[in-house]
């Protein structure tokens, strides 16, 4: 599959989708074909590599979900990106079609809130249970007194 | 003087001559240890390291004693004599030269054999009083591994018994007197390997220490422990180890025979269980340790019949030969 | 500090059916940092397995934020400590690569000998630390411990000489390295080099001669290809579990197609077979840098030399996943920058974090030994996995 065919075949199946770069494939969906398109991408274009999944806040066009996923035998490198809207928080899990995303997405909805839906077993990985508020956000202050650590 | 002070004179000499040897023995084991790891270990407190051991029982005598709250208060207090006594309890028995010991009984290493199994009462004391899961968790494999490895360790200890025909310690010595047991054809040799063995995983010592495992369960039975209870358990474990480094040294290698005059004996004697001890330190610091179901299933699928057979073995070779001994 | 366990005080059945709750706490002799994995027992086997991680979490994405690339890599550092030439490369490379940012070819060299080496002393370590648990601070692997120490420490002096720090360096720069070699470094790391080639060959002797270790490691942690493609894990847990995926291969970077090297790549899956592939993986190592030394370059060492205020590189708007072969898999830095001279973000894909998503998979059905095995053979720092 090469990075022309992939970019056809993922233009033909998501009349939506904003496709551009080569390596990685950067493509940008609605979130709601975000499933559809990793469940293409999975199994159609054979990326099963999940390298990672993150957000980020563009403050008031809202947050953007960025996965990035691999076909390391095929050559064939996609960044997944999809913009949630202004003042939105919710996006569905990528749990079901891979599992390394079960982590990454507990870390977004540590760092940013997102809600996944869908996830399995979606609680705060890396700060405590009892913390306030989502540090990644850029509405957070880099300086944030938390009360009971100040 | 009084006539029950004359019975007690011996006892003393030698449990003082226990405590001494066995805090010595920690600074051996140290410095071999060190040298092994192209290190050099203790040295400087005293002279190359010569004070150490002391100034080590003094911390120890000196730390904060920390009992948990929760924990079983008489059983948890106990635990550490409990584990102590058998283990110089069994110096009773050795004797340092013909005619020098406590009390040579006629059933020396049966008594022997008896009370090093005692220790174990103490050690799932100590896991059971300190209310905590990993003591707990290392008490439970103590059990089990102490007591499937004294099967072993008391087939392969039979075997210079049935040689020398007698369980008095000091006619098995006395029965060296032309061959050490060690030296005997195919059956010296693989009794003492057995020996070894069985010991070292009956002391818990590395390669066989699941029970302490410090990275996994953080020093075991003895992690609630502290100050001088931490020091008393160390040094049952210690005395235990010399004990059977002794009692490897008498069955197998002839106890105090050697070149010299008569006064040699212990000093020959004393050279011999250090030998022995230095091999078990040598097979600690160089092993990685295996799973408990490892240890077990090596004691009673290995161990335990090979010792059977070498026993059986040893039967045979005793009564072709007709008498008992050499 | 994430789910705070109940206080548990388990009534024990004697018929030992009863579950027990037992803490591998943050303070551990060799949780490898701080990790705690709460492990539900049914005698000596567990059945359970929750990892909490973030002991050691300092939001080093935000940290991103409010310093310039020029003060950065020395901070990625802290990422993966252990290894941490390669975590500083991760970032320097994604801000190359959103900026057009040409490298000479010595700096290039350079931070090939630099990161292989630090793949040498990173694997020095583990194999000290995995040996120390599975065999006990006092006892066979605390010497294995020590030795590896003592070549470890050969290879710090090294980078003493070369960048002035031991263990947390500054060497990578935006646009080449920091320091260039000094005078006489270049024989003495031949000569280390060769010593611990030599020394390498008598600890997998020890080792693998060692019916002890043999029967502890085989068969133990046992990683199929498909869920090691499932979990999206990578570095040596993945090499040995029958896939081929080596970024220096597939992607390559900074040079690396000049070199002549071999990536291994075991079947087995289990403890013994990532042990295998990262014995292969010394001496390859080993094999670049005396390449690397022998074909050396003259030439700049930066293309953008002398910084003279921390704000004076700005990298244009853009945005770039840079990956590299840490010493525990693909340590990436997805970075978007915004033309001034702090990224706008800055997204650190840990090789721990991901490796550390198997262990759930795989330990239930292991006893309590095995999990100190299988959690040294999955080599986790926790600086990545939390960062």
């Amino acid at each position: 599959m090469t990075i022309e065919q992939a970019r056809t075949l993922i233009a033909d199946r998501f009349p939506g989708a904003q496709i551009a770069g080569e390596a990685p494939l950067v493509v940008s969906v609605a979130p709601d074909a975000w499933v559809p398109l990793a469940r293409v991408v999975k199994e159609t274009l054979g990326a099963w590599f999940f390298s990672f999944l993150s957000a980020v806040d563009w403050k008031d066009e809202g947050l953007e979900v960025v996965a990035k996923v691999d076909n390391i035998d095929g050559k064939l490198s996609l960044l997944l990106k999809t913009r949630l809207g202004p003042g939105v928080s919710a996006c569905p899990s990528l749990t079901g079609i891979y599992k390394g995303a079960n982590w990454m997405e507990r870390e977004c909805y540590d760092m940013f809130g997102i809600r996944f839906e869908g996830h399995p077993d979606l609680r705060r990985i890396l700060l405590g249970d009892d913390w306030e508020g989502h540090p990644l956000l850029k509405s957070y202050p880099v300086d944030a007194p938390y009360p009971p650590f100040r | 003087m009084p006539e029950w002070i004359a019975p007690l004179i011996a006892p003393f000499i030698v449990l003082n001559a226990i405590l001494g040897i066995v805090t010595y023995v920690t600074l051996l084991e140290r410095k071999f240890a060190a040298r092994m790891q192209s290190r050099i270990g203790p040295y400087r407190v005293g002279p190359h390291g010569l004070l150490q051991p002391i100034a080590d029982a003094i911390k120890l005598m000196m730390k904060e004693d920390v009992v948990p709250t929760a924990a079983d208060k008489p059983v948890y207090n106990l635990a550490p004599i409990v584990f102590l006594i058998p283990c110089m309890l069994i110096f009773a028995t050795i004797p340092f030269a013909p005619g020098l010991g406590v009390a040579d009984l006629n059933i020396g290493i049966l008594f022997f054999l008896a009370v090093s199994s005692m220790e174990i009462v103490g050690l799932f004391m100590a896991g059971w009083g300190s209310n905590n899961k990993y003591a707990l968790l290392s008490a439970m494999r103590a059990v089990n591994q102490v007591i499937s490895y004294d099967l072993p360790f008391i087939f392969a200890a039979l075997v210079p018994v049935m040689l020398a025909g007698s369980l008095r310690l000091s006619d098995i010595a006395a029965a060296q007197a032309g061959l050490w047991f060690v030296f005997y054809p195919v059956i010296g040799q693989l009794a003492f390997i057995a020996f070894i063995v069985s010991t070292v995983a009956a002391e818990n010592r590395a390669p066989f220490d699941i029970l302490e495992a410090e990275s996994e369960l953080v020093a075991g039975f003895r992690v609630e422990y502290s100050g001088m209870k931490f020091a008393i358990i160390q040094l049952g474990e210690y005395a235990h180890v010399i004990g059977a480094s002794f009692l490897g040294a008498l069955l197998f290698m002839g106890a105090w025979a050697g070149p010299g005059p008569e006064w040699m004996g212990p000093v020959w004697f004393l050279l011999k269980a250090m030998f022995v001890f230095l091999l078990i330190t040598w097979v600690r610091w160089s092993f990685v340790r295996i799973r408990v179901d490892q240890i077990l299933a090596l004691s009673w699928k290995a161990l335990l019949p090979a010792t059977l057979v070498l026993l059986v073995g040893t039967a045979v070779v005793v009564v072709w030969r007709g008498t008992p001994g050499v | 500090m994430s789910t705070i366990a109940p206080a548990t005080r388990v009534e024990l059945d004697y018929t030992g059916s009863e579950r027990l709750t037992m803490n591998m706490g943050p303070q551990h002799p060799s949780a490898h940092g701080v990790f705690r994995a709460i492990l539900t027992l049914e005698g000596e086997e567990v059945v359970g397995v929750d990892a909490v991680i973030g002991y050691l979490h300092r939001c080093h994405e935000k940290l991103a934020e409010t310093l310039t690339y020029a003060q950065y890599p020395s901070i990625a550092s802290k990422t993966d400590y252990v290894a941490a030439m390669t975590s500083e490369f991760a970032y320097v490379r994604a801000a190359e690569m959103i900026g057009k940012i040409e490298v000479p070819k010595r700096a290039q060299y350079l931070r090939v000998i630099a990161a292989e080496l630090q793949r040498v002393a990173s694997h020095l370590l583990w194999l000290g630390t995995w040996c120390l648990d599975m065999g006990g601070a006092l006892g066979g692997g605390a010497t294995i411990f020590l030795y590896c120490i003592r070549e470890r420490e050969l290879i710090l002096d090294l980078f003493e000489s070369l960048v002035g720090a031991r263990l947390l360096y500054g060497f990578y720069q935006v646009g080449g390295v920091r320091y260039d070699l000094p005078p006489g470094w270049a024989e003495q790391c031949r000569e280390t080099v060769d010593l611990i080639d030599r020394r390498i060959d008598e600890y997998q002797r020890m080792l693998e001669e060692n019916p002890f270790f043999l029967v502890r490691t085989q068969g133990v942690g046992v990683v199929s290809r498909a869920l090691a493609q499932e979990v999206g894990i990578s570095g040596p847990l993945v090499r040995g579990s029958g896939v081929n995926y080596d970024i220096r291969r597939t992607d390559p970077y900074s040079s690396y197609e000049d070199f002549d090297f071999h990536v291994p790549v075991e079947t087995g899956g289990d403890c013994y077979a990532r042990y295998r592939v990262r014995m292969v993986e010394f001496r390859e190592a080993l094999k670049i840098v005396r390449q690397a030394l022998d074909k050396l370059p003259d030439g700049p060492i930066s293309s953008r030399p002398g910084l003279k205020s921390v704000a004076q590189i700005r990298i244009p708007k853009g945005e770039a996943y840079a990956r590299v072969e840490g010493a525990r898999g693909e340590v990436g830095c997805y970075l978007i920058a915004d033309g001034g001279p702090k990224p706008y973000r800055m997204k650190w894909r840990g090789a721990s974090f991901s490796n550390l998503a198997i262990l759930p998979h795989i330990i239930p059905g292991h006893k309590v030994a095995d999990v100190v095995a299988i959690m040294g053979s999955v080599d986790p720092v926790f600086g990545e996995v939390d960062r």
